[in-house]
């Protein structure tokens, strides 16, 4: 866009220090296995080591005689009646008759300490019956496959689906065949990816107390407070309000913190237990096998192109596993699979299907990596073969403000065009490449969401203000919160604290995610910031006599509209806070609201790799993220999303997958052998971040958190192609399956 | 199992705890001595969040048995600072935005300053085979690998 359109912030747009950063170099904040209660007791968890088995007996007799055990909880603990994905949770948290995955929590013991409580979870004795188990999409969708749950497909399912499918997706619009006989090239595919780990260095951790009355507080590392509130009391049968929630700071967490897991397991033991506090901290191991992976897919797509590039129709069939329960994010893959792309006819075929695998969590844009995978490796194929630029074809057939989306809306303001041609322009495109070095392309989309959103700021007694917010935050959204605050209210950043509350202090808010944190409580924010200026104009004009309407606020001050208005001097938000006890109380501002305006974030990643062709081993040269970012608010911590993001993909795309042997139990359950990218892996991940603004928010704002993670995988995998000549569909591309791909490709 | 005593020195404290022997070092820090600073991301050495220096070593908490502490000299997160004064790598790690969610930074932190005092002047690769311990899933370690470089730059300034 324009210089001249670019709106003069004064504090939007700078790099100030981020408010928690003191406490976060020096230990100071507290996580949540970082704090102990008076009289407080340790949780541990007995997890099934079978894929799938039937639960014939526990006895918990020998544990309960162990010195020190206070509590043990089963299934039997928890109140029955529940349905749909309140069952889910429930089931999931503490198996029923059936364990459904390795690693499935069984049983729950408190004791007096730590390693107290692991020997009496050593004792409890549980007695199964070995189920035959299924792991893989395309074996669980076979019509002979073990049956994980009788009757577990919703309305959507057709009448004689495979057992394991639970839920089916068709939607598209245009004549596809049609589309198809018009093109000069039409490829068909079928692709892989394993299911990956969101990763995040922190276990999960919590410190729950419930007493006999059910009203309990919780401690607990989470992306959103009041979605653990909501949850813990759904599985429980308590009464929501009853509990009260208080997120610790989070150590990551990229959608896999959004839900529960042993959360009501701790509130179960302190009730067991006369209500003394009860802390749980998960081990790796079973963070890996019990919590949140992402899905696993398996995918079939068709494309038809004219000799210029233009796309006339595309088919997508996805099958994605999601674990032992319904919920595999199929359809958000299906939805952004061709969202970048102008389409006059698309079809979308979707089947959600039941494993014996962990239940899927969120995982940073969930499901739009895998669809990503397979449209952009086979439009880049389609390229070759036509002997098109992929980034002048992206170009060409790339959607814009007003188009009509792949998925069925009409897309808002975009800047996909913008995001292309700042690559195109971008200096890695022209590096020189070697011998076994290959460059690749690809795009990636996500949504924005917005959510339920609650905020409330408050004015202090000297002009100062805090602001209370919901969504934890996970990179830097105090600081952006406070920009934005700051700027609105034209004080200093360093005058505004941003604290993350508990589930008493403020409305319902969802979690910090769908990349909506600095967009809805941003926005929010600035409501709040705006109705505490229009009172503290009120308190001004009735000081001066004038009318509230005469009085306009600049500068951090309250001055007289014009000069029709009167000749006061301005009057400062500290003049204004120091006597508010005596011109009608305490100033606040709040603001509820689901916000509208979400602005999607279209991004492109350019990857140079090379290829040792004796060990098929790829090491990234260079890697180049751009991405829209509407406004960028502190760009800083905007390049942090886009550089984690493309980390984590490439991990994905290289070396991370869930390893299941024949008996069905996960070989990868520490982070020796589920190994994600280390420093030594890495060049440095080159950023140029588009600001295309948001018409919808006050300053512009796109989420950015998740479109980076959607890129790498195609990215590299076109790299490796262009370096090697072999052409990977399955993920993850290590060194042994690009070996062999070499060799196949060589003999082909 | 019946408890010991320990007697060790903690950022230049003395300091006692009674540990059970299976406890490791990381365990007493955190919930003996209340120093929780230190992470447990993984219990087995391959992520970093609980890097400490012992007698000047640096090794994962969690793989030191907290009775080995007896006698020795610990350093932690706690202890880098002086009183009010950061370290300048913890200066650098703030100025760079080097963390988002902050678990993983009291290690890298801990293992960075080990690298300075053996290699003031590290490359850029040195810099990331010496942190290839430190496990980060949030930064994509570009912003953690240009803070270490300043903090180094800073340091050698201020040396010379």
């Amino acid at each position: 866009m324009a210089k001249d359109e670019i709106r003069e912030f004064r504090l939007v747009g700078t790099r100030p220090d981020r408010p928690d950063g003191l406490d976060k170099v020096t230990g100071r904040a507290r996580y949540g296995a970082d704090i102990s209660a008076p009289g407080m007791l340790w949780g541990a968890v007995v997890r099934s080591p079978h894929a799938h088995a039937r639960i014939v007996r526990i006895d918990s007799s020998k544990a309960e005689a162990l010195a020190g055990v206070k509590a043990v909880v089963t299934r039997a603990d928890f109140p029955t009646g529940l349905t749909g994905e309140d069952w889910n949770l429930q089931e999931n948290t503490m198996a029923g008759e059936k364990a459904l995955y390795d690693g499935h929590a069984v049983a729950a013991v408190a004791a007096t300490s730590a390693l107290r409580a692991q020997e009496a979870a050593r004792l409890i004795e549980v007695e199964y019956e070995v189920l035959p188990h299924v792991i893989d999409v395309d074996d669980a969708i076979r019509p002979d496959a073990p049956v994980i749950r009788e009757g577990a497909a919703d309305a959507t399912v057709p009448e004689g689906m495979p057992p394991n499918v639970v839920r089916y997706i068709d939607f598209g619009r245009g004549d596809i065949e049609a589309g198809f006989a018009e093109a000069d090239l039409v490829m068909e595919r079928s692709y892989k990816t394993e299911a990956t780990h969101q990763g995040y260095i922190e276990p999960h951790a919590c410190l729950g107390q419930l007493g006999e009355d059910g009203k309990g507080e919780m401690w607990v590392c989470t992306q959103g407070q009041w979605f653990i509130r909501r949850m813990c009391t759904a599985v429980l049968g308590l009464e929501t309000s009853q509990l009260r929630v208080t997120p610790s700071e989070i150590g990551g967490g990229f959608g896999g913190k959004t839900t529960i897991f042993m959360e009501p397991l701790s509130l179960a033991l302190s009730r067991k237990a006369g209500g003394r506090p009860v802390k749980i901290v998960m081990s790796r191991s079973e963070v890996l096998r019990a919590t949140g992976p992402t899905a696993s897919a398996s995918m079939d797509v068709k494309i038809g192109m004219k000799k210029d590039g233009t796309l006339t129709a595309a088919r997508a069939e996805f099958r994605m596993q999601g674990g032992a329960f319904p919920g595999a994010p199929v359809d958000m893959a299906l939805y952004c699979a061709f969202a970048p792309y102008k389409l006059p006819a698309v079809q979308h075929i979707g089947y959600d299907v039941l494993a014996n695998r962990p239940k899927c969590a969120a995982y940073r844009a969930p499901g739009s990596p895998m669809g990503a995978f397979a449209v952009e490796s086979l439009l880049d194929e389609m390229c070759r073969e036509l002997d098109l630029d992929p980034l002048e074809m992206r170009l060409k057939n790339a959607v814009n403000t007003g188009d009509t989306s792949s998925y069925g809306p009409k897309f808002g303001t975009i800047g996909l065009i913008e995001t292309l041609e700042a690559t195109r322009a971008h200096p890695n495109l022209s590096a020189p490449l070697g011998p076994n070095q290959g460059r690749g392309i690809a795009t990636g989309y996500w949504f924005n969401h917005n959510g339920e959103t609650s905020v409330s700021m408050a004015l202090s007694e000297d002009g100062t203000v805090q602001v209370s917010i919901g969504t934890p935050d996970i990179g830097g959204s105090r600081a952006s919160i406070a920009l934005m605050t700051a700027e609105t209210l034209g004080i200093p950043y360093e005058d505004v604290r941003v604290n993350v509350v508990e589930t008493g202090a403020l409305g319902v808010n969802e979690p910090t995610h769908g990349s909506r944190a600095t967009f809805a409580c941003g926005k929010a924010a600035v409501e709040a910031a705006r109705q505490a200026i229009g009172e503290m104009c009120r308190r001004a004009a009735s000081e001066w006599g004038i009318d509230p309407e005469a009085v306009e606020w600049m500068n951090g001050a309250a001055q007289p509209a014009g000069p029709n208005a009167g000749e006061f001097p301005p009057m400062t938000i500290a003049e204004i806070a120091g006597k508010m006890g005596s011109t009608g109380g305490p100033i606040s501002g709040h603001h509820e609201s689901v916000p509208d305006g979400v602005g999607a974030s279209f991004g492109c990643h350019v990857v140079d790799v090379e290829v040792d062709p004796e060990t098929g081993r790829t090491t990234i040269l260079r890697y180049l993220v751009v991405q829209d970012a509407g406004r960028a608010i502190h760009p800083s911590y905007v390049e942090g999303q886009y550089q984690g993001g493309a980390v984590q993909g490439i991990g994905w795309a290289l070396n991370e997958a869930y390893i299941y042997g024949e008996d069905g139990r996960l070989q990868n359950s520490v982070f020796l052998d589920y190994r994600v990218p280390v420093a030594s892996d890495l060049p440095m991940i080159d950023t140029e971040i588009v600001e295309v603004p948001n018409p919808g928010h006050p300053f512009g704002v796109r989420g950015v958190g998740e479109t980076g993670i959607t890129p790498p995988l195609p990215a590299i995998a076109n790299a490796i192609h262009q370096a090697t000549g072999a052409r990977l569909r399955q993920l993850p591309m290590s060194p042994p399956r690009v070996l062999a791909a070499i060799g196949e490709a060589r003999q082909g | 199992m019946s408890k010991m005593h320990v007697t060790t020195t903690v950022n230049g404290d003395e300091a006692e705890f009674l540990a059970d022997p299976r406890e490791t070092l990381l365990d007493c820090l955190r919930d003996h001595l209340g120093l929780t600073g230190s992470k447990e991301g993984c219990g087995t050495g391959d992520c970093g969040a609980c890097s400490v220096t012992l007698d000047g070593e640096l090794v994962c908490s969690c793989l030191v048995l907290g009775v080995e502490a007896a006698g020795k000299r610990v350093e932690t997160i706690e202890g880098m600072a002086n009183g009010n004064e950061l370290h300048p790598l913890q200066r650098k790690f703030i100025e760079h935005a080097a963390l988002q969610c902050g678990f993983c930074t009291p290690g890298f932190l801990v293992a960075a300053k080990a690298l300075l005092e053996r290699n003031p002047d590290p490359t850029e690769t040195e810099v990331r085979y010496w942190l290839a311990g430190n496990l980060c899933r949030c930064t994509g370690y570009d912003k953690i690998v240009r803070a270490v470089l300043d903090a180094a730059a800073d340091m050698r300034k201020e040396a010379a």
